[in-house]
C-alpha cells in the first residue's frame, strides 16, 4: 500500500526544512505578504456575517453527522450517481486511485488529460503516476500551472504558489511556456493574459479532465467544484470525459446542506462573500458537457482517522485553508517546510493521522499551540487540542529516551512537596547558564537569556513571611 | 458575588515557574489580594498544573490528581497565569480521561470551574476593574494566546491597566500575533520560534515602551530572554507586579532588581502579618 504524496519521503523532518525557511529572506517576504492581505479581507467578510458562529457549528454538525453514518451516505451517493450515469469506482489507497486513473484515461486512448486544482490528486501522486504510464497531465489553475512550469511543488491549499510573487512567476513563464510573449512583464495582468493563451488550446485538444470535488452531496450523486478562474470549469464543461477523485469525507447528505458550506468557504478560503465559479454536476446530462462521467472514492487513510475519536474531527475539514493564513508558524516556514501535501495547522493534524503518526512524527510538534487556528477553522476543528493528542501518541513511539527521561524526572520531582521544594532550590545554578549550556538548553540561549534566578523561591518567601519560627526550623527539619 | 468576597477562602496557585523562577509575580499576587481585602492561603503541597508535560505529549495524571486534591477544599483558586489556567480548565478533565480514570475528570471539572486567572477574578469575582494601583510608567500589553484564545479573558487585563493611576498604555502593534514560545516549541522548533519572537521584539520596540507586560510569566520569560539578549532596554513585568505597585507600597520600578533576603514588601494591615523573617533555611 502506498500513500502517495500525502508526505513527501524524500524531505528531512520539519525543524531541518524550517529552518532553511526562516532564513529565506524573499520567502519570509512573499508569505508574509499575501497571508496577511488574505487575512484581512477574511477577517472583513466573517465580520458582516451576524451568524457567523451558529454557522460554524452548522458545519461541525453536518460535517459530524457524515462521519458518523459514511458508509450508509457513501452507498446513497454512489447509487444516486450511478443512477444519473456516472460510473463510481472505490479506492483503497494512492497506487489503486492512480491506476484506476491511468486505465480509465488509456482506455479513452488519450495520453494528454487536462486537470481542475485538486488536492486529492495532489494526495495521491496523479500527476507523476500518470508520467509514468506515459499519460501527460496540465494543470490548468494559474498557481498549479506556476507550479507545474517551475518544477515545483505546491506549498499552500487554496494558493499553491503562495510561495512565489510576481517577479519569479515572470522568470518561470519566460523560461518554461514555450508561447510565453518575449515582452512579457511583470504585471499581474500580463501574466494571468499569458497563461490564459497558453491554456486556451489546451482546453480545446483536450479529450479528458480529472477533477477533485469540493463537496459531493449523497442525497442526489451531485459534485461541486469551487473556483475562481473559470478555468476548472472549462475542464468540467468540454472534455468527452471526466474523471473525479473525491475524498470520501467530502460527503454532504443533502443538496440543502450547500447552504451552509457555500457562506463557509468562501469567506474563508479566499475571502470573498461567494466563489467566483461554483460547477456542480450530476453523472451525465444528454448532449451537454462530458458524457463519460467517473467519480473515484478515495480512501487513502481517512477510515485509520476516523477510528480516533478525538483526531476524527480533523476529516471535517473543507480544505479552505483559514488555518494556514493565521498561523504564525506557516507564515514563518512556508507550506514546503511541512514536507507534506497538506501543509500549515491542517496538515500537522491530517497529514500524521493519514500515514501514521510514526511517519510524520514531527509535524504535531510544529506549533506554538496559540489556537489561532481553531479561532478562524469554519467547521470549528479544535487543531490545539488534536495536535495534543497527537503529540500522546508520538511520545509513545518512544524514538526520544533521552527527551522521556527528562520529563519523567521533572514529573517525579512535581510529586512531593519536599522533593519539589528541594528541586526549587537548585534554581541558583542557572546563573551559569543563562548565555550559554549545552543543547538542548543551547536552542533557548543561543537567542535568548534566561532570567536571572531568585535567591529564593515563592514558596520559601511564603514559609518564612507565614509560619511561625517553630514552623520554619520543623520544616528544615523534615528536610 | 461581591456580597461574599470577605468569606471567600482563596487559595493561590502560584505555578511552577512563579514560584521556581519569579517569585515576585507570586508576592505581587498575594499583595494585591491582601490589599483588595482578602486572605490568601498557599497550599504548600501544590506543585505543577503539568502543561508542560501535557503539550509535549506526556499525560501525567498525577498531577493532575495532585492539583484536584490540594484545591478542592477551596472557594476559589487564582491563577496568576493564563496559560496555566486554561490549562486546569480544559487540559485537566481530557487528561483523566485519556487515563480512564471519570470520577477524577469530573473532580478536576468541579476544581476547574473556580479556578481564575489573576484578571478573570479581580473582575469577575471581586467585581473591581480599579485596584487602587500607581505606575508612572510607559507600558505596553501583550495579550498572550491562551488568555485571548483558550481562555477567553478578553479586555479584562486592559481595563484593570486603564484604571492605573500614572501609567501611559500604549498598543502593542499586531498584538495578537503569537510570541513563539509554546513551552517546548521554543526548544524543539528553535529558529521558527526564534524568528517569531525577532517580530515580537520588534513590536514591543516600536511602542518605545520601558516595561512590557504580560499575564503569563513563561512567555514574558520568553521575550524578556531577547530583549535582554538585544539590549534593547525594555523591562518585562508581569501584569500582577504592575497592578500590586501603588504609591506607598510595592514599587516593582524601585525594587532592587532581583528580591533581597528581608527586602520583603510591606503588608497592608488586612493582611496577615509576618511572623518569621530569621535566615532562610537550607
Amino acid at each position: 500500500m502506498s500513500s502517495g504524496e500525502t508526505i513527501w519521503t524524500d524531505d528531512p523532518p520539519f525543524p531541518a526544512n524550517a529552518k532553511r525557511a526562516v532564513n529565506n529572506a524573499q520567502l519570509r517576504r512573499n508569505i508574509r505578504k499575501a497571508t496577511t492581505t488574505i487575512r484581512e479581507r477574511r477577517a472583513n467578510l466573517v465580520g458582516e456575517m451576524p451568524d457567523w458562529q451558529e454557522l460554524r457549528t452548522s458545519g461541525a454538525a453536518i460535517k459530524d453527522e457524515v462521519l458518523r453514518n459514511l458508509d450508509r451516505y457513501l452507498e446513497q451517493f454512489e447509487a444516486a450517481a450511478t443512477g444519473r450515469g456516472a460510473q463510481v469506482h472505490w479506492a483503497r489507497d494512492a497506487d489503486e486511485a492512480n491506476s484506476i486513473v491511468a486505465s480509465l484515461v488509456a482506455a479513452t486512448g488519450e495520453t494528454e488529460v487536462i486537470k481542475v486544482k485538486s488536492m486529492a490528486t495532489q494526495e495521491i501522486g496523479l500527476v507523476r503516476a500518470l508520467a509514468e504510464r506515459g499519460i501527460a497531465a496540465y494543470e490548468t489553475d494559474l498557481a498549479e500551472l506556476i507550479i507545474q512550469l517551475g518544477h515545483d511543488r505546491p506549498s499552500h491549499i487554496v494558493v499553491p504558489a503562495i510561495h512565489k510573487n510576481r517577479a519569479e512567476i515572470r522568470e518561470i513563464f519566460l523560461k518554461e511556456m514555450n508561447d510565453a510573449p518575449a515582452d512579457l512583464s511583470d504585471d499581474p495582468q500580463a501574466l494571468a493574459e499569458a497563461a490564459r493563451q497558453h491554456l486556451r488550446r489546451k482546453f480545446f485538444e483536450a479529450k479528458v479532465a480529472i477533477s477533485g470535488a469540493n463537496f459531493a452531496i449523497a442525497e442526489t450523486g451531485s459534485l461541486l467544484v469551487a473556483e475562481s478562474e473559470g478555468n476548472g470549469r472549462m475542464c468540467l464543461t468540454l472534455p468527452d470525459t471526466l474523471i473525479s477523485v473525491v475524498g470520501i469525507e467530502k460527503l454532504l447528505p443533502t443538496f440543502r446542506d450547500l447552504e451552509v458550506f457555500l457562506q463557509l468557504l468562501p469567506r474563508s478560503s479566499t475571502g470573498e462573500r461567494m466563489n467566483p465559479y461554483n460547477s456542480v454536476w450530476t453523472g451525465v446530462t444528454p448532449g451537454d458537457g462530458p458524457q463519460n462521467v467517473h467519480v473515484i472514492l478515495l480512501d487513502n487513510g481517512r477510515t485509520n482517522v476516523l477510528r480516533d475519536e478525538v483526531g476524527r474531527q480533523a476529516l471535517r475539514c473543507i480544505r479552505c485553508a483559514a488555518c494556514l493564513n493565521v498561523c504564525p508558524v506557516y507564515e514563518r516556514t512556508g507550506g514546503h517546510a511541512y514536507g507534506a501535501t497538506y501543509p500549515g495547522p491542517i496538515g500537522a493534524v491530517l497529514t500524521p493521522q493519514l500515514v501514521g503518526v510514526e511517519h510524520a512524527s514531527e509535524l504535531p510538534f510544529a506549533s506554538s499551540l496559540c489556537g489561532y487556528c481553531y479561532e478562524v477553522c469554519p467547521v470549528k476543528i479544535d487543531i490545539p487540542t488534536v495536535l495534543v493528542k497527537l503529540r500522546h501518541d508520538a511520545v509513545r513511539t518512544g524514538r526520544h529516551p533521552v527527551e522521556g527521561a527528562l520529563f519523567g524526572a521533572a514529573g517525579a520531582a512535581m510529586k512531593g512537596r519536599r522533593r519539589w521544594t528541594r528541586a526549587l532550590r537548585l534554581a541558583p545554578l542557572m546563573r551559569f547558564a543563562r548565555r550559554g549550556g549545552p543543547p538542548p538548553l543551547s536552542r533557548w540561549t543561543s537567542v535568548r537569556n534566561l532570567p536571572e534566578p531568585p535567591d529564593q523561591s515563592f514558596r520559601d518567601w511564603w514559609v518564612r513571611q507565614h509560619e511561625s519560627a517553630r514552623e520554619v526550623i520543623r520544616e528544615r527539619k523534615r528536610q | 458575588m461581591s456580597n461574599d468576597r470577605e468569606t471567600l477562602r482563596v487559595a493561590l496557585f502560584a505555578t511552577c515557574l512563579i514560584d521556581a523562577l519569579f517569585p515576585d509575580a507570586g508576592r505581587a499576587t498575594v499583595q494585591l489580594l491582601e490589599r483588595l481585602g482578602q486572605r490568601v492561603e498557599f497550599p504548600l503541597e501544590q506543585t505543577c498544573c503539568g502543561q508542560m508535560h501535557a503539550n509535549s505529549g506526556y499525560f501525567e495524571v498525577e498531577l493532575v490528581g495532585r492539583y484536584v486534591d490540594v484545591f478542592s477544599r477551596y472557594d476559589a483558586v487564582v491563577v496568576p497565569s493564563a496559560s496555566c489556567a486554561a490549562s486546569i480548565h480544559h487540559q485537566h478533565p481530557m487528561i483523566a480521561r485519556a487515563a480512564g480514570d471519570e470520577a477524577l475528570a469530573v473532580r478536576a471539572e468541579s476544581v476547574g470551574s473556580k479556578t481564575y486567572e489573576l484578571s478573570q477574578f479581580l473582575i469577575d469575582v471581586l467585581g473591581t476593574d480599579d485596584v487602587g494601583a500607581y505606575f508612572p510608567h510607559r507600558v505596553t500589553y501583550h495579550p498572550t494566546c491562551h488568555s485571548v484564545r483558550l481562555l477567553g479573558v478578553g479586555d479584562r487585563p486592559l481595563r484593570l491597566l486603564r484604571n492605573v493611576r500614572g501609567i501611559d498604555l500604549v498598543e502593542l502593534p499586531r498584538w495578537d500575533e503569537c510570541c513563539g514560545f509554546g513551552g517546548t516549541f521554543a526548544i524543539k522548533n528553535p529558529d521558527t520560534s526564534a524568528a517569531m519572537l525577532a517580530d515580537k521584539m520588534d513590536a514591543v520596540i516600536d511602542t518605545g515602551a520601558e516595561v512590557l507586560c504580560a499575564g503569563d510569566r513563561s512567555c514574558l520569560m520568553h521575550i524578556g530572554g531577547g530583549l535582554e539578549r538585544i539590549r534593547a532596554g525594555v523591562r518585562t513585568l508581569h501584569l500582577v507586579e504592575i497592578l500590586a505597585s501603588t504609591e506607598d507600597e510595592y514599587r516593582p520600578d524601585r525594587a532592587p532588581a532581583r528580591s533581597q533576603p528581608g527586602a520583603a514588601p510591606a503588608r497592608s494591615q488586612r493582611g496577615a502579618a509576618p511572623a518569621a523573617t530569621e535566615e532562610p533555611p537550607g
